[in-house]
């Protein structure tokens, strides 16, 4: 609660010092309005369809990327860190994989799916992917022997092994890896919808405001929007952890 | 469970009791960089019922040898049988508990979960396997903490929840690796106590590995005293103490007295140079004819004057 207080009175003050700074006429209102105006701005466009429009259909591909990312990611990273010969046999194919910047992807992406959703999703997957995958991997490995042995004097089998006693060790490992997947997927799909402004979304509606009428409020107000909607899916997948993961010192969430 | 549960034996009735477990030559080497024979040789019977205990220096194999006997390793020489069967893969009606009990529990499950997590895969329905986790938690003393965390318990009340897990299968055969060692003396003598109760009700074969040789006289139908590594047998001696044994009582009878100054010099001897017996040694040749006990000896095996109390948990158990 506190913690909360403080953290609002910080924003707060930081908000003050834009206004003066935009009042102040150090730099032109018209490139940096104060958030006075911006919000303002953001109140009048989350009353206007299209805008809104926009926010759904980013937030959608988010959520439908980050689920494409833990249904690959889990089951692979499961399987990945249970099986060293699997493990050696992919390991250079990810480590190649892995570091190709997924934005350098986006010209051959556009191309291939023309507009539709399904290209920006992808790239969002791809470059999201790997902190999941990494920490799934790594945790599964760090399973401690003793307790797959304790399963197995219990008669388990290894396929319940996996289910009963591999998975639930890894959930909080995943979740931390889907609050970092998160974020950078957010990244990815507002890049990709400002380089490709037809395939719509809040990215899109900031290179529009911003290239043709150069309307900085309403760029701003979209870039606070996502920022704003980054913080609370990261504000909630924490609290779900802390909430469910009742069985390590708060949530795992360290 | 199976259907293949011993008759109830009586005391000393020796040869009509059919075999809970045979152990012959068995030999177990670890492989790897460090190769190393942890069991050179182990032969020995365990008859249904009977509680064995099983002392030898740190180090020596007994860890090891009751993996192999539940077939969680594969031992590189020798043979387990279970009821007469050659042993392949864990039998059914087994249950262990480890020596590293905090680390053998789940630690996303509570106390609760633990105890009955055995039971789900047996296929109890799930009434019974409420009732059952009741029951042996309170046998433990953990009533209260159903819920609980491991995280949130100390180290002796995870232990507990080690062995309720254990006995919570009602197994015929249960391996214990040093289950007491890390409860209080008085915790200790319950929870021993509460062993011998269960024993006599479920009628359920034990075998308890300790370090602590008071204890493997005062639990056991017999000792097993092992060699250092590799593990051999040295010596296997009857505990002629009776069924019904007293934490004060039997403690200062005189065969105990005798008992514990017996194998502490043999595992004094055993843990030099000279390997009595050798590799190969079997059980079932060594016999033990008590000597006089000593006056001296006698003195400083005085127990410490502990107010055991007569928990009545098994009592109301038998199902
Ligand atoms: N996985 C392993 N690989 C190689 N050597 C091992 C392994 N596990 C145990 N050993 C060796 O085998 C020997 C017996 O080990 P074990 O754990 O059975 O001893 P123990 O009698 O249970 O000892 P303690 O009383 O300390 O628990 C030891 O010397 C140990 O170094
Ligand atoms: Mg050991």
């Amino acid at each position: 609660m506190r913690n909360a207080v403080r953290a609002l009175i910080g924003v707060a003050v930081f908000l003050v010092l834009c206004e003066i700074v935009g009042r102040s006429g150090l730099a032109p209102q018209r490139y940096l309005p104060p958030p006075s105006i911006v919000l303002t701005e953001l109140a009048e466009l989350l009353g206007e369809r299209d805008f809104l429009l926009d926010v759904v259909a980013t937030v959608l591909a988010w959520l439908i990327a980050l689920g494409i990312c833990a249904l690959v990611a889990v089951p692979a990273g499961l399987l990945l860190g249970s099986v060293p010969l699997l493990r050696t046999a992919t390991t250079s194919l990810i480590e190649f994989l892995r570091p190709v910047p997924s934005v350098a992807l986006i010209p051959l992406v556009v191309v291939v799916s023309a507009g539709s959703p399904s290209g920006k999703i992808f790239l969002a997957c791809y470059a999201a992917v790997w902190p999941l995958l990494f920490n799934t991997i790594y945790s599964t490995g760090q399973l401690d022997e003793q307790l797959l042995e304790s399963a197995r004097a219990f008669r388990i089998s290894r396929v319940q092994r996996i289910l009963r006693i591999k998975l639930p060790h890894v959930v909080p490992f995943v979740f931390t890896g889907l609050r970092l997947a998160a974020s950078t997927a957010l990244i990815v799909l507002i890049s990709v919808e400002m380089l490709n402004p037809g395939s719509g979304g809040i990215g899109s509606f900031i290179y529009v405001a911003g290239s043709g009428a150069g309307r900085m409020d309403q760029v701003l107000a979209g870039t606070l929007l996502a920022g704003v909607l980054g913080y609370l899916v990261n504000a909630g997948m924490s609290g779900a952890q802390r909430k469910w993961i009742t069985w390590a010192p708060s949530g795992g969430t360290t | 469970m199976t259907g293949t549960r011993n008759e109830p034996t009586t005391d000393g009735s020796g040869g009509t009791v059919p075999s809970m477990l045979e152990v012959s030559d068995l030999e177990h080497t670890y492989t790897g960089q460090q190769e190393h024979t942890a069991i050179g040789g182990v032969t020995f019977d365990v008859r249904a019922g009977q509680l064995t205990c099983i002392v030898g220096p740190s180090g020596c194999g007994k860890s090891t040898l009751l993996r192999c006997l539940a077939s969680l390793i594969r031992p590189s020489g020798g043979e387990v049988r279970m009821h007469g069967e050659p042993v392949r893969g864990v039998p059914e009606d087994l249950a262990v508990v480890f020596q590293d009990y905090g680390r053998s529990l789940f630690p996303w499950m509570s106390v609760r979960g633990n105890v009955e997590f055995p039971l789900r895969s047996g296929n109890v329905p799930k009434e019974r396997r409420r009732e059952r986790v009741r029951q042996t938690l309170e046998w433990v003393g953990l009533s209260g903490a159903e819920r609980k965390y491991p995280w949130q318990l100390s180290g002796g009340m995870q232990q507990r929840v080690a062995i309720a897990r254990a006995l919570a299968c009602r197994p015929a055969l249960l391996l214990m690796d040093e289950p007491f060692a890390s409860v209080d003396a008085q915790t200790r003598f319950e929870l021993e106590d509460l062993l011998l109760r269960v024993r006599a009700e479920q009628d359920t074969t034990i075998l308890l590995v300790t370090h602590d040789i008071d204890e493997s006289v005062y639990l056991g139908d017999r000792v097993l005293v092992l060699s250092e590594t590799p593990a051999t047998v040295v010596a296997d001696l009857p505990v002629d103490l009776g069924n019904e044994r007293d934490q004060i009582g039997t403690r200062e009878s005189e065969t105990f007295v005798h008992l514990r100054g017996e194998i502490a010099r043999m595992l004094r001897g055993g843990g030099g140079h000279e390997r009595p017996g050798g590799t190969g040694t079997t059980a079932r040749d060594t016999g033990s004819e008590t000597e006089s006990t000593s006056e001296d000896e006698r003195a400083d095996a005085e127990p410490e004057s502990l107010q055991v109390e007569q928990g009545s948990p098994a009592r109301e158990a038998a199902e």
